[in-house]
């Protein structure tokens, strides 16, 4: 595998390449279907025990239907949830050892904030001298001291997501479940609270299992995410991985931003692949993969920020590069986008980093430009 | 906005509200009245609320009426809930169109037939009609009332506040107390007060089922009436628009608030 090329992972925690780890969550051949709509499609996935672990894909995927069934809330069709080695079949809700932070957070509007971070540990019959130690301990955590005797309703935004969190953090559960925990916050917050919530999981060495359809809030937070489609696990992996090696074009599409371009594949050894790309007009030197075979059709994907742009022609060899002309630009402060269309009328993007100050960039519109890229620059894929 | 002064708006507005109200104002003058005589204004007295503190009969049906209310209204708010969370929670069970349909044709059933159907049910099954046959009818059409204002703050109703407290440990029947009534007590309480109000000035239905010895306040107000409007009934009138006016203004308050706290909730 290529996970070696990729760089020091953000932590050394990698439970899932130990074969003696044990599993924490397990889901066995689980199938759950409403109807004649199956939402979860005969799926089997382990989670292990202090992972941060992501739920990503387009609403409807079943995503959310996974996260309920480890709540309690939705009971499999088929197959079997196991938490802890224990079958949680036939277990209520409120006898599970995990607890859910809502995506409408769900706080009790009758209550304080006080009241909401004790609600659990009431039902739990916990000692009032207790009680009060805790929520206090939670109320520091989430910095919501001075706002304790307030409603919900007179809370902003941010601060509901944090005495939701308090709340379901409060009885210190085996696992957390966050549904699209930050979807209601400004991008500022969100990204504030992304970081947040990483460390907090880690000082608490909590699991943490998160629903979300946006890419960016499971790269970042998550050790590893499953891409969902359909009921179905596209792929379980690191971010990076994802990233870098995603395992079909649906993964790789959803993930970040990607050129696709589709074409037959001419030869394929163990040191490289040679693919004719039609659409593009041009042949690609590509990095070897398993189960690729001469003759058959590929895509060949490859990261924006991947491919070189330049006015004049590489002065290397003819492969991994294509002509075209500037047909738009982004300009995004950071970076600028360059939509360049080949003469076959296909379009390839870059992305180049402004790494200096100029209002007029050297590269602009209509200009006759060279695309091109190295060989372990961008990866074939086969469905 | 078209908000600018218009004569036609102006007397459609006075006609309109003066063909509701204008009879109610004249029965709440008169009964001021000093004269015997109704349509004779002979100066402001409260000879005639005395007076109806001391009529006994009157002050009986009175209390009747009350505890009919009070009794039917309870019954009927606890029923109504019943059946507004059945009708919303529990999906698409078999009948379920049929059940809410049913819910809502009390509403819009002529009292006569309400109160017909009753007396025959009650004389079939034996029952001796009196106060309770009375307190069952009310029970019966409030009811639905109470229902139909329930249900419609349930449909509003984020379940997952239930699922939240089924979460952090709170058994079902336990998460209902503490989480789900309080929030919908509002609608459950204008309900209530729109059973007890209901109930209080029924006419028609309570004659229908009711028995010797009980006779409800609107039943003797009209009973009265045959033999000549008297001031004094004009203070009963009076007394009781009073008490009715003060419940639908409470009622229509409590949900006003819940729902301007919704708002300001939503911002």
């Amino acid at each position: 595998m290529a996970t070696k090329a990729l760089g020091p992972m953000r932590r050394k925690f990698a439970p899932w390449d130990d074969p003696a780890a044990r599993p924490f969550i397990e889901f066995r051949n689980v199938t759950k279907r409403f109807g004649d709509f199956t939402a979860i499609d005969n799926l089997s996935l382990i989670i292990y025990e202090r992972e941060f672990f992501a739920l990503l894909g387009p609403s409807g995927c079943g995503k959310t239907t996974l996260m309920r069934m480890v709540a309690g809330f939705e009971e499999p069709s088929a197959g079997q949830v196991l938490l802890d080695g224990q079958d949680l079949a036939g277990i209520p809700p409120y006898r599970r050892p995990s607890n859910m932070m809502f995506q409408s957070y769900a706080l009790f509007p009758h209550m304080s904030v006080e009241a909401n971070i004790a609600f659990g540990l009431r039902q739990a019959r916990m000692p009032k001298g207790e009680i009060d130690a805790r929520v206090e301990e939670m109320l520091n955590l989430v910095k919501l001291k001075p706002f304790a005797r307030r409603r919900p309703d007179q809370l902003s935004g941010g601060q509901r997501q944090r005495v939701a969190l308090a709340r379901s953090l409060a009885k210190k559960p085996k696992v957390l479940l966050l549904d699209e925990p930050l979807g209601a916050l400004d991008k500022k917050l969100r990204e504030e609270t992304q970081f947040e919530l990483t460390d907090l999981q880690q000082t608490l060495g909590l699991t943490f299992i998160i629903v979300t359809h946006d890419q960016e809030e499971a790269m970042t937070m998550a050790d590893r995410i499953a891409v969902m489609d359909h009921g179905r696990i596209e792929q379980i992996a690191t971010p990076a991985e994802i990233y870098e090696q995603p395992a079909s074009r649906y993964v790789a599409d959803f993930i970040g931003d990607i050129n696709i371009l589709e074409g037959r594949v001419a030869a394929a050894d163990s040191a490289s692949i040679r693919m004719e790309c039609g659409g593009a007009g041009t042949t690609v030197l590509a990095a070897p993969a398993n189960s690729v075979a001469a003759g058959q059709t590929a895509w060949f994907a490859i990261r924006p920020e991947k491919v070189s742009i330049a006015l004049a022609p590489p002065t290397e060899a003819a492969v991994n590069c294509v002509g075209g002309e500037v047909w738009d630009i982004g300009y995004l402060g950071d970076v600028s986008i360059y939509h360049v269309r080949l003469a076959t009328g296909a379009t390839i993007k870059s992305t180049v980093s402004n790494h200096t100050r100029m209002i007029e960039r050297p590269i602009t519109w209509d200009d006759k430009v060279w695309l091109s890229w190295t060989p372990d620059a961008g990866v074939v894929l086969t469905r | 906005m078209g908000r600018r002064f218009s004569w036609f708006n102006a007397v459609s507005i006075t006609a309109g509200f003066a063909f509701l109200y204008l009879p109610i104002l004249l029965l709440v003058i008169y009964s001021f009245n000093e004269s015997r005589l109704v349509t004779v204004w002979a100066g402001f007295s409260t000879k005639w609320y005395v007076e109806m503190l001391r009529n006994q009969a009157l002050l009986d049906a009175a209390w009747v009426t009350i505890r009919v209310a009070l009794i039917s209204a309870t019954v009927a708010t606890v029923l109504g809930t019943m059946a507004a969370i059945a009708l919303v929670r529990f999906g698409r069970f078999r009948g379920r169109s049929l059940f809410s349909g049913m819910i809502y044709a009390p509403l819009v059933m002529p009292d006569v037939i309400t109160g017909l159907s009753l007396l025959l049910l009650f004389v079939a099954i034996g029952f001796d009609r009196g106060f309770w046959t009375i307190v069952l009818a009310h029970i019966t059409f409030s009811m639905c009332f109470v229902a139909v204002v329930v249900q419609s703050r349930l449909v509003t109703f984020d379940r997952s506040l239930e699922e939240a407290a089924l979460d952090l440990g709170c058994p079902p029947l336990k998460t209902f107390f503490v989480i789900t009534l309080p929030i919908i007590a509002p609608a459950v309480i204008a309900g209530w007060m729109l059973g007890f109000t209901l109930s209080l000035d029924d006419l028609v239905i309570a004659s229908f089922t009711t028995g010797p010895g009980a006779t409800t306040l609107p039943m003797k107000i009209y009973s009265q009436v045959r033999l000549g409007v008297t001031p004094e009934i004009n203070a009963v009138c009076t007394v009781l628009i009073g008490l009715v006016t003060l419940g639908v203004i409470t009622a229509s308050l409590i949900e006003k608030r819940r729902a301007l706290r919704g708002q300001a909730r939503a911002h």
